[in-house]
């Protein structure tokens, strides 16, 4: 919301200086967003008189020119065609920055003359793009005078952010009552003296709406005129509407901006000589189509309002006029209106039309209902003014009353819910300042709130004005009490999790990323996702139109945004929301990574390897191990999802259901899918799967049972089919003598020269422990015949030879 | 002595000291003292002697084999160091040489600022607090005092998934907001709650992403009024960015779901076009809080004349910028290695307060 300073100054009777006033509009909540005071920007440039403008000695295009500046005769070197003796100019002394072309000026010598300054073109100013010539001020002009308050441009223009509940201050007058209230100095009173009307108007105004609907518009207070002659509006008016960015157009369309500038309060002029009949409120017909003012036609349906005449809408109520009935320099009579829109029918409408205009902005947040009848006094008289002709008597349709607004009110609540001091003295005079009412109830006050204070909704609304105004700086920064005297923990277990799994995969060497919850349908399908429901209604782009079915595919589209910079292994991974369906239970914890290439760079002392899917599988054990759940009892099975190579990924989980994470390489087709290159291996882990432990009655440990005996270690090489797995042979071998059997370990696999076809050798080293006594050879050699056996039962495995 | 014996002593001490290595000593050694040694052999022919002359050689000879063989001793010690040192002498490596290689990942700076903000909320008395990002109309707007048609919703622009069975709305949360009644419908009063996590609003520029992250925070109780959220967030500014001290400017706002609402500034300068919190005369914006509406707490069944308190929303990535002088919101989400090499944590230095939050 812009103003000017001395618009301001209509409302409010203040000495108070432009920086206490712009201080205090942020300290009561309307924070300023700037102030462009051109008259400090422009404070070097004077009104300087040409005493003499002579030809250049040695430049036919220059001239040399004497300037008075009220202060000295200096000498300035012009290129204008029209610097001439005896006129006056816009005088810039050097060390001025051109505000039309950020040059800093610096006396010079040009061609042999010296110039210690400039004489200015609109564009150097900054004014306009004219710049055949340079200023021609008039001859009344005082010499030395500064430029800007001549040209009236001394006139700060201060910008503030009106909250949406703030819409009384969507009109300068509520700005100043504010400001008032807040003791920058006193509300002028409104001159809303009623204009007598020399006859009746031609045009009468009616409600027309079904049960239901008569909300909408719940009044219309109308007059007619004639014998006007619209033109260009007055300079003053011109000015205010240019300082706050809008364009004159005529005096009549000037008069409604500036009221709803002004007051807040929005009104239409229709040119009467467009109109057919009588004006009526309703809803629109459907397929009803309207020309609007902006030149654009808008297709209409019956939940949007319009005023229209016998034959068709002229106006979309509340939002935007037609271009049909619009007053032009040609209007004689004019027919004003200042009807009340609903404010949640006004945003509907705009919305859907996709008008934004200072009337919707306003109607949308409330428009003083009691404004109507001073609203179109204030304009008739401006109307009158400003087009001269006469005014007929107002016709209205529906009420003006406006119920009141009651609020049961607390003094006491300031200090309960503010935590500061203000006596009811105080509260009551910032309550009448700010126009609400006040009434002494049995234990609290009645607060009548004003007509234009539409958001006014409970106590703590009053609560909100009385501290507001008071000053938020007089809030005392108090500490919360303590719970408890020492800290207790923030996350819960389950929390807990998620910074566990990041700090694990970190640990091994993966970057954490978080990527966009969305990604592109296509790729989403890959993963299982793209389903309709699982779709943006509007998405940003259609790159990221589909919540994420599982977090790789992000990752993978990472990894090839890498690649193209130049970095080819990497190692990534997220933890964070996945989706299964569009509830808000359809989501899940989730921690996956990738990687790709090498698992280091190259190395004098070491070779890197190509990463594989046992990296992959080390990543999800880890992350399970950092969340603690329970590895030792996993199953590995090959039933990993489609996104991954068939014969290289697997699952492990918890019994036969309860799938705690996947692993594996990706599959081919997915990356040439998504155009990034390969190999890569990928995990899952599944973080809410994973069983939380039981609460514990207390945090002790097992007891530590180990010998100091030395444990001894036995290597077996067995083979086996191809198809018998690593894992078969450990349980196999732990199992057969649990009392002195601790780790088993596959330390070669082998297949080639020296095995059959279709078989494979496996080695593993067995840790024997010794109980009470170290173990002998007999009893080693009857461990190891044990191994062998169980192993052999449970994979048809032989010794190998 | 006999001049025989004491020429025998300079003989064999002589061929210990001209021992070249530890072989030619160990040569000596056996020709000295030895089975078949020349002091050995000498002492052979004392049983010849008389008992006198035997006593009196005896003694002699025994001296000389000690001296000999002391001297065996330190020979051999001189020579194994000298071979010692010969050997270390060729064996010199290159230390200049890179070590073996052990990546090191690194956490995203979103993840070490939440477990900055967990710290930092846990030692005040609060716990962490969670819900979905796909949620209900219900949760992200009405229930925070935002009906339909409010010009609060066009304040925030917002993603829309296809609608439930029952015709109600389905959104990504435009703010961690909804947490708030879950918790408040979930659980009795009194509560002391955070709540990080992602946001979205469809919007994206230089300064705006679709998605970003939010903490919430909600303070439920009897007697809480704005001067404990003043204290609240300035205990929780000089934690964060680990300054003494920081100026705070509340100023009236607007949010539906708070009443009385404010917005908070914290104290800054742009000192040579740097950012510093806690000095300098300039105001950042920071965050929005305000005093819970009671409509909220209606909606969520609490009696709005017993309880009350106060709710605030910030964001975390901009902190996170703020704190760590991380330029670009985008690259947050960008996943370059290289920005999350340069701007992540190690994974071992995990905020705590009585360690720190940032080395």
């Amino acid at each position: 919301m812009k103003f000017t300073l001395s618009w301001l100054k209509d409302h409010l009777e203040t000495d108070a200086t432009l920086v206490e006033i712009t201080d205090k509009l942020t300290a009561i909540g309307l924070e300023l967003e700037e102030v462009e005071d051109r008259a400090t920007d422009l404070a070097p440039f004077t009104v300087g008189y040409v005493i003499e403008a002579k030809q250049h000695p040695n430049a036919d295009r220059l001239r040399v020119c004497i300037v008075d500046t009220g202060e000295a005769r200096i000498q300035v070197v012009c290129g204008a065609p029209n610097a001439h003796t005896g006129m006056k100019g816009v005088f810039a002394p050097p060390g001025t920055t051109i505000p039309g072309n950020g040059m800093l000026l610096k006396p010079s010598n040009i061609r042999g003359e010296d110039s210690n300054g400039m004489l200015c073109s609109e564009r150097e100013m900054g004014l306009s793009d004219e710049h055949d010539g340079i200023i021609e001020l008039a001859d009344d002009a005082p010499i030395g005078a500064p430029f800007a308050q001549i040209m009236g441009l001394d006139d700060p223009v201060i910008d503030i952010n009106v909250t949406p509940n703030k819409q009384d201050c969507l009109g300068i007058r509520g700005i100043a009552r504010d400001l008032a209230a807040a003791g920058m100095g006193t509300l002028k009173p409104l001159d809303a003296t009623p204009v007598e009307g020399s006859y009746d108007s031609p045009i009468n105004v009616e409600l027309n709406f079904a049960e239901g609907y008569e909300a909408a518009c719940s009044c219309f207070l109308g007059r007619h005129f004639r014998g006007l002659t619209n033109g260009p509006s007055p300079d003053w008016l011109r000015r205010r509407l240019t300082a706050i960015g809008l364009r004159p157009i005529s005096a009549l369309v000037d008069m409604t901006n500036f009221i709803t500038y002004d007051l807040g309060r929005p009104l239409h002029v229709f040119d009467a000589g467009k109109v057919n009949g009588n004006i009526q409120a309703r809803m629109a017909t459907a397929g009803e189509t309207f020309l609007a003012l902006d030149g654009k036609d808008y297709e209409l349906d019956g939940e949007i309002t319009v005023i229209a005449d016998q034959k068709a809408a002229e106006a979309i109520g509340g939002v935007m006029g037609g271009e049909a009935s619009g007053c032009t320099e040609e209007t004689t009579e004019m027919f004003l209106e200042a009807a009340l829109f609903d404010a949640h029918r006004t945003a509907a409408t705009g919305r859907r039309l996709g008008i934004e205009s200072d009337a919707r902005y306003r109607f949308e947040r409330g428009v003083d209902p009691a404004m109507a009848r001073p609203g179109i006094e204030i304009a008739t008289r401006l109307v009158l003014e400003m087009c001269g002709g006469e005014a007929s008597h107002t016709v209205l349709a529906g009420t003006l009353d406006v119920p009141a607004k009651v609020v049961a009110f607390r003094p006491a609540r300031v200090t309960e819910l503010i935590g500061i001091d203000v006596d009811e003295t105080e509260q009551r005079k910032i309550l009448s300042d700010l126009g609400f009412g006040i009434a002494d109830g049995e234990d609290n006050w009645q607060v009548t709130a004003p007509t234009w204070r539409t958001d006014i909704d409970g106590e703590a609304d009053i609560v909100e004005e009385v501290a507001r105004i008071a000053g938020f700086d007089r809030i005392v920064s108090t500490p919360l009490p303590r719970l408890s005297h020492t800290a207790k923990p923030a996350l819960s277990l389950s929390q807990r999790r998620q910074p566990s799994a990041k700090r694990a995969l970190a640990v091994r060497g993966m970057m954490e990323c978080i990527t966009w919850s969305f990604m592109p349908r296509r790729f989403a399908e890959l993963f299982g996702g793209g389903t309709d429901d699982m779709l943006l209604a509007n998405p940003i782009s259609s790159e990221l139109d589909a919540m994420r079915p599982s977090m790789l595919g992000n990752l993978i589209l990472a990894v090839g945004r890498n690649g193209d910079r130049g970095f080819d292994d990497v190692a990534l991974f997220e933890v964070g929301p996945q989706f299964r369906d569009a509830t808000p239970k359809g989501q899940d914890f989730v921690a996956a990574g990738l990687r790709r290439g090498r698992d280091n760079h190259r190395h004098w002392a070491e070779t890197p390897r190509a990463v594989d899917a046992y990296d992959a599988k080390a990543d999800a054990l880890a992350v399970l191990e950092a969340i603690g759940a329970p590895t030792a009892s996993l199953q590995i099975a090959a039933e990993a999802p489609g996104w991954y190579h068939p014969g290289r990924s697997a699952v492990m989980r918890l019994g036969p259901k309860n799938v705690l994470a996947a692993f594996g390489e990706v599959h081919p087709r997915i990356l040439d899918r998504m155009d990034v290159t390969g190999p890569m291996v990928a995990f899952e882990v599944f973080i809410d799967n994973a069983p939380l432990p039981k609460a514990k009655a207390n945090r002790n440990r097992t007891e530590l049972l180990v010998s100091d005996l030395p444990s001894v270690h036995r290597d077996f090489a067995f083979v086996v089919d191809e198809a018998v797995t690593a894992d078969s042979v450990i349980r196999a071998a732990k199992g057969a003598d649990k009392a002195f059997i601790g780790d088993v370990n596959v330390f070669d696999i082998y297949a080639g020269k020296g095995i059959e076809d279709g078989q494979k050798s496996v080695a593993i080293t067995a840790r024997l422990e010794p109980k009470d006594a170290t173990l002998t050879d007999p009893e080693i050699e009857a461990i190891a015949t044990k191994i062998v056996a169980a192993v052999a039962e449970a994979t048809g495995a032989v010794l190998r030879g | 002595m006999t001049t025989e014996i004491e020429t025998l002593q300079d003989e064999l001490l002589a061929e210990v000291a001209g021992a070249a290595d530890l072989a030619a000593l160990e040569t000596t050694r056996v020709a000295t003292l030895g089975k078949k040694g020349r002091i050995t052999a000498q002492m052979k022919g004392l049983g010849k002697m008389d008992p006198d002359a035997r006593r009196e050689a005896g003694a002699s000879l025994n001296k000389v084999k000690n001296v000999v063989a002391e001297a065996i001793e330190a020979r051999r010690l001189s020579l194994h160091e000298a071979e010692l040192e010969a050997r270390l002498a060729t064996e010199g490596i290159d230390v200049t040489l890179p070590v073996r290689q052990q990546t090191q990942g690194r956490i995203h700076p979103v993840s070490q600022v939440m477990d900055e903000i967990a710290a930092i909320f846990a030692d005040m008395g609060f716990t962490i607090a969670e819900g979905p990002d796909i949620e209900d109309d219900f949760h992200n707007f009405t229930a925070l005092n935002i009906p339909p048609e409010h010009p609060a919703r066009q304040m925030q622009d917002t993603f829309y998934l296809p609608q439930r069975e029952d015709g109600m709305p389905m959104v990504l949360r435009t703010h961690t907001s909804p947490v708030q009644i879950r918790t408040m419908q979930d659980n009795p009063p009194p509560h002391r709650i955070v709540v990080p996590g992602r946001t979205y609003r469809s919007d994206s520029d230089q300064t705006h992403t679709p998605m970003f992250h939010q903490i919430e925070g909600l303070v439920i109780d009897r007697d809480i009024h704005m001067g404990h959220l003043k204290g609240t967030l300035e205990a929780f500014c000089q934690a964060f960015f680990e300054v003494d001290n920081v100026r705070f400017r509340f100023r009236p706002s607007y949010f539906p779901f708070t009443e009385p609402s404010a917005e908070v500034d914290i104290g800054c300068s742009y000192e040579g076009g740097k950012l510093r919190i806690g000095k300098g005369d300039d105001w950042l914006e920071i965050l929005g809080c305000g005093m819970v509406n009671p409509r909220v707490l209606e909606n969520c069944g609490l009696d709005a004349s017993e309880w009350q308190g106060f709710a605030w929303g910030m964001g975390i990535d901009r902190i996170a910028m703020l704190k760590y002088g991380i330029p670009d919101l985008r690259a947050f989400f960008d996943s370059d290695i290289r920005w999350l090499h340069h701007y992540g944590f190690v994974p071992l230095d995990v905020p705590t307060m009585s360690g720190g939050l940032s080395r």
